[in-house]
């Protein structure tokens, strides 16, 4: 029952990664008791399990995942929001208004028009069903500053970093407030522009670098260096 | 370019392009050139130039055409009207009508259909310039540019022709020897899996002439496979390796 892959190998759809008893994770799928990978990526595993954590993907809806989306419609009784994924949600008035939804009062492009973004959580989704948007949550709800990057929803948990060193290392850095939508798209909001911007090439830097070792340290790097050169200036 | 040549296959048993009867011509793949797109491929196969694009899965439009167990899959094979010798009219033909099929059948059993129902995969696949053997060329691009997207797929799918030339059985026909020559036989294959996704025959072959071919395209399918498989890599490999050059430094 060998394993055919080192930790951490490029694999390509179709390779094969393991044959005999381990179980298929995330990204591979097992056909006559042999796994291979589907997705470009790369190999992970801990005893049984085997994964691939892809290298490029998109957001297929949970339930209880936080998202971060932009309104597209607005409808008679709520409004349609895309989510970076294939299925659009859906964001019921009376979620919104926590309370009952009077037709003849609530005039609904007031309260969230098209092109808003909202932070939400879902709250039902199956393969027959698009997904459904609640914000009646703290910390849920319109967005109205900061700013927007959206990356391969697969590299959220590479800026997470290993319990939350990554992006609290970032937040430190620059101190900006990040928030995380599980579909790819991140929030930044800081005191200045150029603290949001610096935090943004910091994600943008990690989603084109995921894959590599050493990465917390070279970001560290980068926003110190970054820091220093703009204090530089501030001195002249 | 319109003189008919004499002879396909010389005394020295090469051809016109100086190939040996089972050589490939020269390919060259490239992963992730169009950013607009979700994936995407570029392939340079002889003189054939193809470009695969791949958006999706997505929402279906028209809503109708949506399956609620499981992804449509639309392919578009087009050829520009500069692709060939006398201008092609820019509307899509019979011919292309069909290789769309083609080409989508062949790329079908690769993909997890049943994973995201409800959706639509698009792929383009646009010929910028044709000798022969486009349709092989695009599968290869096109399954590329599907795995590029990040669309999970069981296997890679790359296609190969063979064929028969002056009584001989030859690998990787070009135009003149396809229209000359006196039969084509394209084969796709998933090389994991070791399943075959498209075959096809246009010509006469005996019984063991077509088996000799189908080898010898599956041979040629083998070879375009690790070039497949080295592009899709390059695409993340590149990354890694600037990273090590810097920590040299």
């Amino acid at each position: 029952m060998p394993i055919f892959l080192e930790k951490r190998q490029l694999v390509t759809p179709g390779d094969l990664i393991a044959e005999g008893e381990y179980i298929a994770g995330e990204n591979t799928y097992m056909e006559k008791n042999k796994i291979y990978a589907s997705r470009v990526g790369i190999v992970e595993y801990e005893t049984k399990k085997l994964d691939v954590v892809a290298l490029k993907s998109f957001y297929v809806p949970r339930m209880e995942d936080m998202v971060i989306g932009t309104i597209t419609e607005v409808g008679f009784s709520g409004w349609m929001v895309d989510i970076n994924s294939p299925y659009p949600a859906l964001l019921r008035a009376s979620d919104v208004l926590s309370r009952s939804f009077r037709p003849q009062q609530d005039d609904l492009p007031q309260v969230l028009d098209v092109g808003d973004l909202v932070v939400a959580k879902i709250v039902s989704y199956d393969r027959t069903h698009d997904p459904q948007l609640t914000v009646a949550e703290p910390g849920l709800g319109k967005i109205t500053r900061g700013q927007i990057v959206k990356i391969t929803p697969t590299k959220i948990p590479r800026v997470i970093g290993r319990k939350g060193s990554m992006i609290s290392m970032i937040k430190q850095e620059t101190g900006c407030n990040i928030i995380l939508g599980v579909n790819g798209v991140v929030l930044i909001t800081g005191k200045t522009l150029e603290d949001e911007q610096l935090a943004m090439m910091a994600i943008l830097k990690i989603e084109e670098e995921s894959h590599t070792t050493g990465l917390t340290d070279r970001i560290t790097k980068m926003l110190k260096e970054a820091k220093s050169g703009k204090e530089e200036k501030k001195d002249e | 370019m319109n003189d008919k040549p004499e002879k396909l296959i010389d005394k020295k048993g090469l051809r016109l392009d100086g190939r040996k009867l089972d050589e490939l011509r020269p390919v060259k793949i490239e992963v992730g050139v169009i950013s607009n797109a979700d994936g995407s491929a570029y392939i340079e196969h002889g003189k054939n130039k193809i470009l695969a694009g791949v958006y999706g899965p997505r929402e279906v439009h028209p809503k109708h055409l949506a399956l609620p167990d499981r992804t449509v899959l639309k392919c578009r094979y087009h050829m520009a009207p500069f692709s060939v010798q006398e201008r092609k009219s820019p509307a899509p033909s019979r011919r292309e009508i069909e290789l769309s099929k083609v080409i989508r059948e062949s790329l079908e059993p690769a993909i997890f259909m049943e994973y995201y129902p409800r959706t639509m995969i698009d792929v383009f696949v646009e010929v910028l310039q044709a000798d022969g053997g486009t349709r092989c060329a695009s599968i290869t691009a096109a399954a590329l540019a599907l795995a590029d997207s990040g669309i999970p797929m069981r296997d890679l799918v790359v296609a190969c022709a063979a064929g028969k030339v002056e009584e001989k059985i030859v690998l990787d026909l070009m135009d003149t020897e396809d229209k000359l020559g006196s039969a084509d036989v394209p084969v796709a294959l998933m090389p994991n899996l070791n399943a075959v996704t498209l075959l096809q025959m246009d010509g006469i072959l005996s019984t063991d002439e077509f088996e000799s071919a189908v080898n010898l395209a599956l041979e040629g399918c083998k070879q375009i496979y690790a070039l497949q498989k080295e592009a899709l890599r390059t695409k993340y490999v590149s990354i890694k390796e600037e990273n090590k050059e810097e920590a040299e430094e």
